[in-house]
């Protein structure tokens, strides 16, 4: 038997840990940037305000009924996540992380200490409530597609736990879901369905396997259909989420931001640039990648006249490279390409790709020599020691600027909560 | 006189392991032991039974000040345990955090301070009050004397 176990608005959640004053009213999370609602309490909900609108259309009524607004807080959100999933090790030797708040316990093992699964549902969400005062719904099923079925109708349950045990809980779970809601069906299929006349999951699952097949997307469509009738087809990746499968060959790495406010000055925007790159070049080298490509980007306003708005411009390299120097005096000298003077940027970002395992490039035959090579590794290599040991960004090139020039540019975060479990600086504090 | 002796501290300051030293120290002949430290030793590991529910906090005022816990002491809250008379917790009490020794007597319950400035409070029915974690540890930072 599978669970799902799913935290309830859990950004929201976590800034409530702490700031016990914000349970029972309404509370939303803003996305980086402080660009639109990404958590909503229960009570914001009710109020009408919906997930991704835009927090400059929504500003004026969430004064007018007094809604607590928040940055978003990802040290926070992380290591709560973490420990969410450290109690939930609990139950399961093997919990499958699949996003920051949902986790897939496998509970056969629990069934000698729990002969009623109703039991292990409620000892789990009691035990997560505890020890992190994360409120999370628990649903148990035999296929992970059900438990997941049975996680979004705890959530209307008074135990917030659902187990799908017997046929007759099964068929009366499946009578309750709108097609649209399975999960893996999705906007692309769920039209096609209702098209067709199946509009609940039990519809779905009484049609023939060969029909899935034909208009489920094959294999896939199978596969979802046998787990609807209770046949496990998807097993538990501990440990890792959907890339669990197999390790997925990346093809680019790409670090992009929103401004807080639009830039015009190249000062500002190549101190941004610089800082992503270095982002970027992190990233590969943590994975034992270099790039032959370097993909600049810059964006104007998405609301302004003229439509959407996105310019990039491609540097080859000549030699494939995940040194930060060499990607970041590339990247700049791009910029002086790409940028007009005078126009107002509201997003940038580098992409790097055409990877390939670091350490078999060819040598140019005017590029430094193998000597100078080893040494800028050498160099990269202390540097991401040492940022890994004195934290992000402690030793940068002085091309991505200093943290006080940075303020001029880097996102909007005017309303985040204190990182009241990873940081000395911003510790909780208990009068 | 008090005999000191110096280790080394870990490149990692924080989980700090220190080197433990297996024999006593005697005068005259060193163990040979001594040569084959055991693994360092882990003050996270060693302190905290419940590491997922465990949170570090600074305590604000002196309420406590005679269970020795004081004006921005770090403490180590742990959600896990349950709590008991005679525990130092950190309770809401009406929707803020408060740190204070619980007590209990019969169908009784209050919350106490370490501190003759402070009053007792007790909890009423018509409060609202949990206690969000058992205080386990308080790191209190000696100020150099000289």
């Amino acid at each position: 038997m599978f669970a799902l176990v799913d935290c309830n608005n859990f950004y929201v959640s976590c800034e409530r840990v702490f700031q016990p004053q914000l349970e029972g009213v309404p509370v939303v999370v803003l996305s980086n940037n402080d660009g639109c609602l990404i958590a909503r309490s229960d009570e914001a909900k009710t109020l009408g305000f919906a997930m991704g609108e835009p927090y400059y259309q929504a500003r004026a009524r969430l004064q007018q009924h007094h809604v607590e607004v928040f940055s978003s807080n990802y040290p926070l959100y992380g290591d709560m996540s973490r420990r969410v999933t450290q109690v939930l090790t609990q139950f399961s030797p093997e919990v499958e992380v699949y996003s920051i708040d949902e986790s897939f316990l496998d509970l056969s093992g629990q069934l000698y200490l729990f002969p009623d699964l109703a039991d292990c549902a409620a000892a789990v969400r009691a035990a997560v409530r505890q020890q992190t005062g994360i409120p999370v719904c628990v649903g148990v099923a035999p296929t992970k597609t059900l438990a997941k079925l049975a996680n979004r109708l705890a959530r209307h349950t008074s135990t917030g736990v659902l187990v799908l045990n017997t046929p007759e809980q099964r068929a009366a779970a499946l009578a309750a879901t709108p097609v649209e809601k399975i999960w893996g069906i999705g906007r692309r299929y769920a039209p096609k369905l209702q098209a067709q006349n199946i509009q609940t999951a039990a519809d779905l699952a009484a049609m023939p396997e060969a029909w899935a097949r034909r208009h489920l997307g094959g294999v896939v469509g199978v596969r979802l259909w046998r787990e609807l009738r209770g046949e496990v087809c998807l097993a538990l990746h501990a440990g890792g989420g959907e890339e669990a499968d197999a390790a997925p060959v990346r093809h680019s790495v790409t670090c992009t931001r929103s401004f807080g406010r639009p830039q015009t000055g190249l000062g500002p925007l190549a101190e941004a640039m610089a800082t992503f790159v270095e982002r970027a070049a992190e990233k590969l080298r943590r994975q034992g990648l270099s790039a032959h490509l370097l993909t600049i980007i810059l964006g104007t306003n998405r609301f302004a006249t003229g439509g959407p708005h996105t310019q990039t411009l491609v540097l080859p390299l000549t030699t494939a490279t995940n040194d930060t120097g060499a990607l970041t005096k590339a990247a700049l000298r791009a910029l002086r390409q790409l940028r007009q003077a005078g126009v107002a940027y509201q997003r940038a970002g580098v992409l790097l790709s055409g990877l390939e395992p670091a350490g078999c490039a060819q040598l140019d035959l005017f590029g430094a020599s193998a000597k100078d090579q080893e040494q800028r590794q050498q160099l990269m290599t202390t540097l991401d020691a040492l940022n890994q040991r004195f934290g992000r960004s402690m030793v940068q090139l002085a091309a991505a600027g200093t943290a006080q020039s940075r303020q001029a540019w880097s996102g909007r975060q005017a309303r985040r909560s204190s990182a009241f479990t990873t940081s000395w600086d911003e510790l909780w504090t208990v009068g | 006189m008090s005999l000191l002796h110096l280790y080394r501290l870990p490149d990692e300051p924080w989980p700090l392991p220190l080197p433990v030293i297996g024999s006593t120290l005697s005068a005259g002949f060193p163990s040979p032991a001594d040569d084959h430290l055991d693994p360092p030793l882990d003050l996270n590991r060693h302190l905290f039974r419940h590491p997922a529910a465990t949170y570090l906090a600074r305590v604000r005022g002196n309420s406590m000040l005679e269970a020795g816990i004081h004006d921005g002491d770090l403490i180590a809250i742990d959600r896990a345990l349950t709590p008991r008379d005679g525990h130092v917790v950190v309770a809401v009490v009406e929707g803020e955090y408060t740190i204070k020794r619980l007590r209990q007597q019969g169908p009784r319950l209050w919350l106490e301070p370490a501190n003759a400035h402070y009053q007792n409070v007790e909890i009423t029915g018509d409060m609202s009050f949990t206690v969000r974690g058992v205080v386990t540890h308080v790191i209190h930072a000696l100020p150099p004397t000289c």
